[in-house]
């Protein structure tokens, strides 16, 4: 039904809209395997993408954009970190409260910049970055980070932290130290995953622009049973997911070639998808244990 | 001591949010003056305040209960939604429907769609272990999309410009409250204080309420007391569902008499705000429901009235807010620094064994 | 030389009102190569002394000596860094990791990005398991495990790490006694290479057969400390207590047996570690049939079984009857609205809600009990507070619940007294059938009087009792049927005084399949 031309357009944009998705999954991934549920993982996404904008519009650097954001992130991120660790914050109302605040503080400082609430001008075309460069480096961090959790001593800690953490305090280990870094390193991703958003998939940051991208990456790593590589690959049935909606704008009802399929239903597709895919076809997965304790 | 921690941590969420306002230039002192008197300076201001306190206390009911429950329904946003759309819609397809049983046909309709649209997810949360925050936040980008369609496709009022459904019929308004007849405020506020008292009452005095509560504290023993924790489950999201719905009275019975895209700003995600301030308790969020209205109401006009602070600067606050209150550990901090010397052991001899002290 | 010396150790937990005192002026004093048991009741304080010894906790005041070296440690590394090793109650194990990364989890020996020299660590781990002779798979997942072996894998973990002084918590708990056999002959032969063993236990009979010195804890202060030949079974309850006790409790005469107040039949569940295989056995009106076995060898599902037969989960094939009803398809609304008493094996996840006031865990289970909820149609259950607080403060009289406040919470009470209020919960049913699951874990030595004497009256009064338990000694003492489970499935059945605690081992481990 699609020719090989088409074939290659929906499979070019699926990694590229899978991207972001990735980052944000990897992120998901270091937080929640150190015991620290990520539902901020949105907000981390909004800070990312805005600062990225920011600073390429200043400087016109997008791998500079890119470290600002991860920077950005980490930042944000210590706030985050600070609630559930040592003020022991329930995680799912302290990353509600994330999201909020990301919703609020974005559209707060473009307004300061911009004169505008929530979106940045465009960026140049000269400034965006190459679809190509954010598929590869997500590749290259999900096997890194899968070789890290194999077989690092961090790798084991992060583990430990998050299935078993008395046995890594008595093997004399901090783990509060472990799940700080990892949730300001899950910040910092999510964030570059945003960054990626403003300046590869976009060419602006623009309010709200997130889409719920970062909980249909938390559902991708859950659908991937908190490991790297399954993660990755329902990272990449989302991103086909919006491939397919951006491909079905325009197409004739199939019982009525007068009209074209509805916009508004053809925006639900992401979100279905990943409803179904959260219903689990293949059984329930198994968290980390200590998840969510404090 | 636990009950001024709310109160407490409204303070310094506020403070930290002037301070952020700081930021931007603007004398906190000067926003602070702003936010009461655009909340209540006026008759007008009050009746405005009062207004969008309806709709925040049903979603912050919404949200109280399925938190008694131990779930987390992010989704009131979706839900009242579809319970408006569904209001919207009687009122539109059945007109003539006289007063009062018109009132009924609209609630039901609405607490139908409302508590359907949230036991999807308690359904999937039960049955398929689907986590409700990740499913309730797809639901409520589904529910705009299909109240963006029906909207424009099936109920759109040709004569308008804006994007709005037809009017509903006239037997469906609901009366204002005598004094505040020039703001939107109607009715419906004193049927979501009537709802939460009610609410109150049956958490804290019936088997359901009980069961809620101990459904949320600890699944296992729930499911050894002989309580279907699945069951409770779905029924606290219908529930919340429903509650959620009950911001079409005041907004679309109410005030608007029409569904129009993008009436609820986010009222939802305020519940949230609204709900863990009053920490799950009905009766409390009315308080904290008038609270953050007043702070809605407020922030509205900073637009106006300051340079380069907008109304985002709400949700900065309620972020902080919900944070502040979260931070259990930072309160324990604060209220019970360790104290060392002063030993008084916990020992009753009588018994032959130690009661009260640390397991050994 | 002195190995271990701890000296005159303080350390309280809170403050105010809710200040509870764990260790006052505890000391202890451990020879270079020798077995030391420290021996106390529940809540004598003795965890709370090795936790201060291995740097988990940081006392108030006192003085920490190794081999005469003062040290003030703030966290368990140093006290590794100076030999100190812990074998916890609750194993420090992650269930889906390998033995391997178990073990080599703290002491990587490469900086913490660099990759793991595992084949390295795998050489060394097979080398002190051959010299020890403790084998263990080093690529085995620990989930996938017998608890036996698991706590194998905890020994070598300190072995690893070469420690000198080996910190042993409640450890016999979940062997067989063939199996506290072969341990302690390791024990034995890690002290004559001139290792320092300290030994944790509430099991007087091992201390005696073990250790060289003991020194008994009570109330969170040191009674004292005496060679173990000089000690006896009876002087030790003694300081324990701080009078003299009946260690155990007669049980008088089984009364004539009444009606099948229980009958499971052919009971089967096959779903990972979760086995049954066709369990059938019945409880009679006016009898108490323990169920004997090392734990996760079936009675956790039995318990499931018997609580919500109808999840297929629980059960796949088989039929449960309690009080002449087929249960199986029944929900556990139903089945809690009998009158069936249940006492959970696990007082905190399934019996209380630790956070809950005292007033609202005695309703858990009673909220469709007509005494305490009123029906009312259409709306469901209105709860009667009257008839709740008159029950607790029948529960505060009768069954010395203390302390005697409705609004205190869960967590608030010892574990005698959690038990206490579990019991009078269960007893409201008036219960003809009552299953009962370690119900002396957790609880003091006067309270386990009181608990036992509990379930005989209730016998006596003709209610049919399951029993189980990883007390031998309980199931000897209480039971008039022993059954024996063994992976999933019953492997042994004997009378009162018709085995021994020998035989009962054997059938334990598998070894012995008698049905007399």
């Amino acid at each position: 039904m699609w020719s090989l031309d088409e074939l290659s357009a929906i499979l070019a944009s699926t990694l590229r809209l899978s991207a972001p998705l990735v980052f944000a999954a990897m992120g998901g991934l270091l937080s929640e395997r150190s015991g620290v549920i990520h539902i901020a993982l949105e907000g981390m996404m909004m800070v990312g993408g805005f600062v990225a904008a920011v600073s390429t519009l200043a400087w016109h650097q997008p791998y500079g954009g890119v470290v600002a954001a991860m920077i950005a992130g980490a930042l944000f991120s210590l706030i985050y970190a600070a609630l559930v660790i040592p003020f022991r914050a329930n995680q799912i109302i302290a990353g509600t409260a994330m999201n909020f605040l990301a919703m609020g503080l974005v559209p707060f400082f473009s307004k300061i910049l911009y004169g505008n609430t929530g979106s940045t001008p465009s960026i140049d075309l000269v400034d965006r970055l190459h679809w190509g460069v954010p598929v590869i480096a997500g590749v290259a961090l999900v096997a890194l980070l899968s070789g890290m959790l194999a077989r690092t001593p961090l790798g084991l800690w992060i583990r430990f932290a998050g299935e078993h953490p008395e046995a890594l305090a008595s093997a004399g280990i901090s783990v509060k130290r472990v799940r700080f870094f990892s949730v300001l390193g899950a910040g910092a991703l999510a964030s570059a995953g945003g960054a990626v958003l403003a300046l590869s998939l976009a060419s602006a940051y623009t309010r709200n622009m997130t889409g719920a991208r970062g909980f249909m990456a938390l559902a991708a790593l859950i659908f991937g049973k908190w490991r790297a590589w399954p993660a990755f690959f329902a990272c990449l049935l989302f991103g086909f997911s919006e491939a397919l909606q951006n491909r079905l704008q325009g197409v004739a009802l199939p019982w009525n070639p007068e009209r074209t399929i509805p916009g508004q239903m053809i925006q639900m597709v992401p979100y279905l998808v990943t409803l179904v895919v959260l219903a689990g076809f293949i059984g329930r997965a198994r968290a980390p244990r200590a998840i969510g304790s404090s | 001591m636990k009950v001024f921690r709310p109160l407490l941590a409204l303070a310094l969420g506020l403070g930290l949010g002037l301070g952020v306002a700081a930021i931007a230039g603007e004398n906190p002192w000067h926003v602070f003056l702003v936010l009461v008197k655009g909340a209540f300076g006026s008759r007008y201001d009050l009746g405005m305040t009062l207004f969008y306190m309806t709709p925040l206390l049903f979603t912050g009911l919404s949200v109280a209960l399925t938190y008694r429950a131990g779930l987390f329904n992010i989704g009131s946003e979706g839900q009242l939604t579809m319970g408006a759309l569904a209001a919207a819609a009687v009122g539109i397809a059945f007109p003539n429907v006289p007063v009062g049983w018109s009132w009924l046909l609209a609630v039901v309709a609405s607490a139908a769609a409302g508590g359907g649209w949230a036991g999807i997810a308690g359904w999937l949360k039960a049955k398929r272990g689907s986590h409700e925050v990740i499913s309730t936040i797809m639901l409520n980008f589904i529910a705009a999309s299909l109240a963006s369609y029906v909207t424009l496709e099936v109920l759109k009022n040709p004569e308008s410009q804006s994007p709005e459904s037809l009017p509903i019929g006239t037997s469906y308004l609901l009366p204002k409250i005598p004094g505040l007849e020039e703001s939107p405020v109607s009715l419906a506020l004193v049927v979501a204080v009537a709802v939460a008292l009610l609410l109150g009452w049956i958490l804290a005095r019936t088997r359901f309420g009980f069961e809620l509560k101990i459904v949320g504290q600890s699944e296992s023993a729930a499911r050894v007391a002989g309580i279907d924790v699945g069951r409770m489950q779905i029924l606290a999201m219908i529930l919340s569902g429903m509650l959620a719905s009950g911001v079409s009275l005041g907004e679309i019975l109410g005030s608007a008499h029409r569904f129009k895209l993008g009436f609820s700003p986010e009222y939802g995600f305020m519940g949230i705000a609204v709900a863990l301030l009053a920490r799950g308790n009905p009766i409390a969020t009315i308080g904290s429901a008038f609270l953050f209205a007043a702070l809605h109401k407020g922030t509205a006009d900073l637009d106006i009235e300051t340079e380069n602070v907008t109304r985002d600067l709400a949700l900065v606050i309620q972020a902080l807010v919900i944070a502040a209150v979260s931070a259990e550990g930072l309160w324990d901090r604060i209220f019970s620094p360790r104290r060392k010397g002063q030993a008084q052991t916990v020992v009753d001899t009588k018994q032959g064994g130690a009661t009260g002290v640390v397991s050994g | 030389m002195n190995a271990i010396e701890l000296l005159r150790i303080s350390k309280s937990f809170g403050s105010g009102d809710s200040q509870v005192i764990a260790n006052a002026d505890v000391s202890i004093v451990a020879r270079v190569g020798s077995i030391h048991a420290i021996v106390g009741e529940n809540g004598a304080g003795k965890s709370t002394a090795m936790k201060v010894l291995f740097g988990m906790q940081t006392p108030d005041a006192g003085e920490i000596r190794v081999r005469g070296k003062v040290h003030t440690w703030r966290n368990p590394t140093e006290a590794m860094g100076a030999g100190i090793g812990m074998v916890h109650q609750h194993f420090m194990l992650s269930g889906p990791d390998t033995v391997l990364e178990n073990v080599v989890l703290g002491c990587e020996g490469v900086r913490s990005w660099k990759p793991i020299d595992f084949a390295r660590a795998r050489e060394k781990l097979l080398d002190l398991a051959a010299r020890y002779s403790m084998p263990v798979d080093p690529d085995a997942r620990i989930e996938d495990l017998p608890v036996g072996i698991q706590q194998r894998v905890e020994i070598l973990k300190l072995l690893y790490r070469d420690a000198r002084v080996l910190i042993l918590d409640e450890p016999t708990a979940v062997l067989t006694p063939q199996e506290i056999e072969s341990f302690f002959a390791n024990l034995r032969r890690l002290r004559d290479e001139g290792r320092t063993i300290l030994i944790i236990t509430h099991k007087l009979k091992e201390v005696l057969a073990l250790s060289d010195e003991v020194t008994v804890l009570r109330q969170g202060r040191s009674v004292g400390t005496i060679v173990t030949e000089k000690a006896s079974a009876e002087l030790l309850a003694e300081w324990m207590v701080g009078r003299k006790v009946v260690l155990e409790v007669e049980s008088g005469k089984a009364p004539t047996l009444g009606p099948v107040r229980f009958r499971a039949d052919r009971l089967r569940l096959d779903s990972g570690r979760s086995k049954l295989k066709d369990v059938s056995f019945q409880v009679r009106g006016g009898e108490i049939v323990g169920i004997a076995g090392v734990e996760g060898n079936g009675q956790s599902e039995i318990l499931r079984a018997i609580l919500s037969p109808s999840l297929p989960s629980v059960l796949e094939s088989g039929q449960v009857e309690i009080l002449g009803q087929d249960v199986t398809r029944w929900s556990s609304s139903r089945i809690r609205s009998m009158r069936v008493g249940i006492i959970p094996e696990d007082r905190h996840r399934d019996a209380m809600v630790l956070s809950e006031s005292v007033e609202s865990n005695l309703l858990l289970g009673l909220q469709r009990h007509p005494r305490f909820v009123r029906e009312i149609p259409f709306f469901g259950g209105w709860i009667r507070h009257r008839a709740l607080r008159s029950a607790l403060e029948r529960a505060w009289q009768e069954y010395d619940l203390r302390p005697r406040r409705a609004g205190i919470a869960g967590r608030g009470l010892s574990g005698g007294n959690q038990q206490k209020l579990v019991i009078a919960r269960e007893f409201e049913h008036d219960p003809e059938f009552l299953v009962a699951a370690h119900p002396t874990r957790g609880v003091d030595v006067g309270a386990i009087e009181w608990i036992h004497r509990k379930l005989l009256s209730a016998r006596d009064a003709g209610a049919g009792i399951l029993l189980v338990s990883s007390e031998l000694d309980e199931i000897l003492a209480l039971s008039d049927r022993i059954l024996v489970v063994f992976d999933g499935a019953v492997v042994g059945e004997y009378s009162r005084g018709g085995v021994t605690l020998q035989e009962l081992g054997l059938a334990m481990s598998g070894g012995g399949s008698l049905r007399a």
